[in-house]
This record gives C-alpha cells, sequence and structure tokens, in this order.
C-alpha cells in the first residue's frame, strides 16, 4: 500500500504568546495535525501494511527545511510543489488532486486543519474533487478486508463516530490519533540521502488561481482582567448581585 | 420550486435541531436576498414543520433512510443537487464538525471558495468581506471572496438566534435518486452519551476543568458536581481530556467547541491560548486556579486565586443551600 501526506509549514504555534506578543519571525514548523498524519503513516508501515510513504508539501525552496524534518521521521520520499502564491484551501486541494492522479496513492492520510489559517478545508475538498469517501477527524484507523477498506474513529461534537469506508480515501487526523516521535540524529543523517522531487503547477497540468484573498488581520478586541475575589461568599456575592447570574 | 439566493444548512443531533445551527440564518438575513432552509435525515416531517416560522422562503427537506446517518459523500452530493436546482450562490452552515465535514466538500463540488468560522461582514465598494479567527483566534482577519459562489460556516456565539415569528413558509420535499448516491462510506456506531446535562454549545451556564483535576473521579465531583448544582454543562481543556479525565467531546478551545454561555466557569484552567479563543465571547468568566500569574486572569470578570479542592466544595455547598 502506498500513503501519501500532504504536509503544511506553519509559523510555530508555541512561539506565539497569550498576550498576542508573538515573536516577529517565529521558525517554521510541520503544522502539527500533519505531523499527527506521517506519525501514523509511519505506524502503518511499521505494521507491515504500507511499503511507501509519499510527503508532499507546496511552497518556495524555504520549506525544504520541513521536508528534510518529515524525511527524518520516516517519510521515504517526498515533493515539494514550487509555488510561492498565498494559496487558499481551494486551490491547494486542486493542486493536490493534479499529484493524487499521477501518484495514485491508496490512502491520503492529512492533517484536518493548518494552526495557522485554521480553515479545516483541503482533505474534505480534495475528497470531492477526486470523488474519494473521506473520514475526517479521525482518532483511530484500521485497515480492513485485505486493505480494500478502512474502518475510521471519528471525533464528533456529538462524541466518537465509527465509519467504514472503501480505498482509496482521505482521512484527516485529529490530536489523539497517536503522539508524533522526535526526529532521531540517525534520521536526520538518513534524510539528506533521501530524494526531494521539485515540481511545478505546469508540469502537474494544473492551473489554479486562489479565491480567496487576505485583504488584512488585526488583534481581536482584548477582553478586560475584571476584579479578584478572595473568597467563595464573595465570589457568590458578585455573581448574584453585580453580574446577576445566579 | 422556490428559488432562493441562499441555502442554509441545518443540522440535526439525534432527531433534534441543533439550535445553535439556527445562527446561521442570521447571517443569511444580512447578507440580504431569499433564503431556503435545507434539511437532511429520514423521518423528518416534525422537524420540517418546526422550521417554518424562521422567514424562509421554503423549508427543502431531503428525507430518505439513504441520508439516516450524515455521511459526507451522499450529504454532499444531496447538498449541491439541492443548491443548484435552487439555484442557491451562498451554502451556509454552523460551525460545528457536521458542517465542516460535509460543507468543504460540497465547496468543492460547486466549484466554489469557502470561508470558515465567519464571525462578522462587512461592505466594501459592494463587495463583501468576511471577519474569521486564524491562529488560533489569536488574530482576525478580513478575507474577499471572487465568483459568484461561494460556501460560508459561521460562528454561531458571533450570531444572535433567530426569531421565529414570520409567517409560516412552505416545506418543500427535495426529490432525488437515491441509488445514485455515492456509496463508499458506510456507518459503523456512534458512542452513545448518557447525560441529562446540556449541550455544550447551547448551556447557559459552562463548567470546565483543566489538569489539575487530577483524575476522572475528581474531575466528575467538582467539575461534574459544580455544573450540576448550577444547572450547566461541562467542558475540559484539551490537557484533561488527553489526560482521560474528560472524554473528547468535552472539549473547550479552537479546536473543540467554541462556547459563550452567561456564565463560564474555568477551574484549574492555566489558559492556553487556543482555550480562551474558544470561551473569551462568554459574558461572565470566572476562574479559580492555584497560579495567581495564569493568564485566564488577564480575561476573567472575576478571578480567585486558591485550591480549587477546597473552594469548590464550598461552592457547590453555598449555591445548593441558596
Amino acid at each position: 500500500m502506498k500513503v501519501l501526506v500532504p504536509f503544511k509549514s506553519v509559523p510555530d504555534p508555541n512561539d506565539a504568546t497569550v498576550a498576542g506578543a508573538a515573536a516577529s519571525m517565529p521558525k517554521s514548523v510541520i503544522n502539527p495535525f500533519d505531523e499527527i498524519a506521517i506519525e501514523e503513516a509511519l505506524r502503518i508501515r511499521e505494521r507491515g501494511e504500507a511499503a511507501e510513504i509519499v510527503g508532499v508539501t507546496i511552497g518556495a525552496v524555504a520549506v525544504d527545511e520541513q521536508i528534510r524534518a518529515a524525511l527524518a521521521m520516516g517519510v521515504d520520499r517526498a515533493i515539494r510543489i514550487d509555488d510561492t502564491r498565498a494559496l487558499d484551501p481551494y486551490a491547494v486541494a486542486r493542486i493536490l488532486r493534479a499529484l493524487i492522479e499521477k501518484e495514485a496513492p491508496h490512502v491520503v492520510i492529512m492533517g484536518k486543519q493548518a494552526v495557522d489559517d485554521d480553515s479545516n478545508q483541503v482533505g474534505q475538498m480534495l475528497a470531492g474533487l477526486l470523488g474519494w469517501p473521506q473520514a475526517t477527524f479521525v482518532s483511530k484507523i484500521e485497515f480492513l478486508d485485505n486493505k480494500t477498506r478502512t474502518r475510521c474513529t471519528r471525533e464528533t461534537d456529538a462524541g466518537l463516530e465509527v465509519v467504514a469506508i472503501n480505498l482509496p480515501a482521505i482521512i484527516t487526523t485529529d490530536l489523539r490519533l497517536n503522539e508524533p516521535r522526535y526526529v532521531s540524529l540517525p534520521g536526520l543523517m538518513k534524510a539528506r540521502r533521501k530524494p526531494i522531487e521539485i515540481l511545478t503547477c505546469d508540469q502537474l497540468g494544473v492551473t489554479v488561481r486562489p479565491l480567496t484573498t487576505v485583504l488584512s488581520t488585526s488583534r481581536p478586541p482584548k477582553r478586560a482582567a475584571g476584579t479578584r475575589v478572595d473568597s467563595v461568599e464573595g465570589l457568590i456575592a458578585k455573581l448574584r448581585q453585580e453580574a446577576k447570574v445566579l | 420550486m422556490s428559488m432562493a439566493e441562499t441555502l442554509v444548512l441545518i443540522e440535526l443531533d439525534r432527531q433534534q435541531v441543533k439550535r445553535p445551527s439556527l445562527h446561521a440564518i442570521t447571517l443569511a438575513r444580512q447578507l440580504g436576498g431569499d433564503y431556503a432552509l435545507l434539511v437532511l435525515g429520514h423521518g423528518l416531517d416534525e422537524i420540517a414543520t418546526s422550521l417554518v416560522s424562521y422567514g424562509a422562503s421554503a423549508v427543502i427537506v431531503a428525507d430518505d433512510p439513504a441520508l439516516a446517518e450524515p455521511l459526507a459523500d451522499r450529504y454532499a452530493a444531496v447538498i449541491v443537487k439541492a443548491a443548484q436546482k435552487h439555484g442557491a450562490k451562498t451554502l451556509l452552515g454552523s460551525s460545528s464538525t457536521f458542517s465542516k465535514d460535509v460543507l468543504p466538500r460540497a465547496a468543492a463540488l460547486l466549484d466554489a471558495p469557502m470561508v470558515t468560522d465567519v464571525l462578522a461582514i462587512e461592505e466594501m465598494d459592494g463587495s463583501v468581506l468576511y471577519r474569521r479567527p486564524i491562529n488560533a483566534g489569536s488574530m482576525l482577519a478580513t478575507v474577499k471572496l471572487e465568483g459568484d459562489r461561494r460556501v460560508l460556516t459561521v460562528r454561531a456565539t458571533a450570531f444572535e438566534a433567530p426569531a421565529a415569528d414570520a409567517a409560516p413558509c412552505p416545506t418543500e420535499r427535495f426529490a432525488f435518486d437515491a441509488a445514485s448516491l455515492p456509496n463508499g462510506m458506510q456507518f459503523i456506531s456512534r458512542e452513545q452519551r448518557a447525560s441529562d446535562r446540556p449541550d455544550l454549545t447551547e448551556a447557559r451556564v459552562v463548567v470546565s476543568g483543566g489538569r489539575p483535576l487530577k483524575d476522572k473521579e475528581t474531575f466528575e465531583r467538582l467539575v461534574g458536581g459544580l455544573a450540576d448544582a448550577l444547572g450547566g454543562a461541562v467542558g475540559a481543556t484539551r490537557a484533561a481530556v488527553d489526560a482521560g479525565m474528560a472524554p473528547n467531546d468535552y472539549q473547550v478551545g479552537q479546536t473543540g467547541k467554541i462556547v459563550a454561555p452567561e456564565l463560564y466557569i474555568a477551574l484549574g484552567i492555566s489558559g492556553a491560548i487556543q482555550h480562551l479563543a474558544g470561551i473569551k465571547d462568554s459574558r461572565i468568566i470566572v476562574a479559580i486556579n492555584k497560579d495567581p500569574d495564569a493568564p485566564i486572569f488577564q480575561m476573567a470578570t472575576y478571578g480567585m486565586v486558591g485550591d480549587l479542592h477546597q473552594i469548590v466544595p464550598q461552592l457547590i455547598e453555598l449555591i445548593r443551600r441558596a
């Protein structure tokens, strides 16, 4: 079985602070949800259910650092689609569709959302474009029936839901699917010798133009800190008399 | 058959309308033009009747055994057919795992861009701009779309519940060939929650707990106990869920549920940015934490520094006594 894992480079979410005083240039990392997808692909290969893991990302040469990190985790080979534009999820989905038609994986595993733009769209759009089944927000993956189907546990608002879907399919990962491994030194050494293929949209035969433009960003209005209370009675009095919620 | 500028997808949970999904109607009204409501499922007669007074041009009902469970491939196919048949340019839903599963797929089938988690709209030079949270809610982005079709999900907490005081509109059965729907996904099971507590996203009071609650029993006794004393819902931080103290669907925050109750009580929650992003529209926030420097105190209406193992039982008792 061949597993394809698309991943995105994002500013390190741990660089930001609650006060919103994000560092001016946070370092980039693999989107944490995508890192979970990579880890799951590795575990599937380690169980003997996958023969090859292909990582793919879109961006300029700067994202090669995250590609090396993915290869160091254990991805077999990687593809970078060279495009420096601010793409929207639909454009990304269309580019990935072109690549998937070329690579023909049995399953695509990717993060449910990127932690920078939080759109939560690409996997589902990709499944729609390909006409493939999808399992989103997944916390458990098993393959069934000689790997023609997968049974996935999904984290939904109403609790856990289990679906069985035919392969090929798109799976998007949720937080509790696994805990990604750290990159090892031998992994890093090996990663240097692994191939990174560079492709362009032209070579993939796909023309996309983003339909979504971010015009501006701003900080949300801050909630002012309120008052400290020092006793349970005092708290209840405030909630009753001042806030009138009790 | 009615035509409608906008189609609003109404969500069901165990054969009930999920109230926050109605808030998308408020955005449909702000956008202007006719809007129709669309509901998918099986055995929907009563549900359809309950939706006729929201000022829509019609309630469109896709009622079929094939839609008994919300499988994304067939749901998206039916939604797209309905949008096309009714000439809808905008497809709207309320942010939830249901709409986030189904609507991006529908957007791709409609060849339309999508905006997730719309908080507000504004107009600039005749085009609509959409404001939405990014970076776990630490920033807001103003987004412009091109093209003549779009799919939007709204943050239910950012839009009022719509009034149901309009003259009743017709309900229309949406006819489709169930045998032609995609058939690659099969529903197996859903973990049934046995809880008398209100739904997190609909409750007037939410009590949430963090890692200092230590274990499942303590969590239930203190967080659950206080929630029950107040008739509220129970929430949890990601850390508490990861530690096995609470089920995953209790998670409140940017990657969990967004809540905006009248009263939010945070027990032993330091205030990770992604958690704060999920509670900041609550009217009153109470924080009880033993760390006086916990970030949550920067946005709590009332903060109390101390040991929640002592404070919470007292609080429960005083509330119960009243």
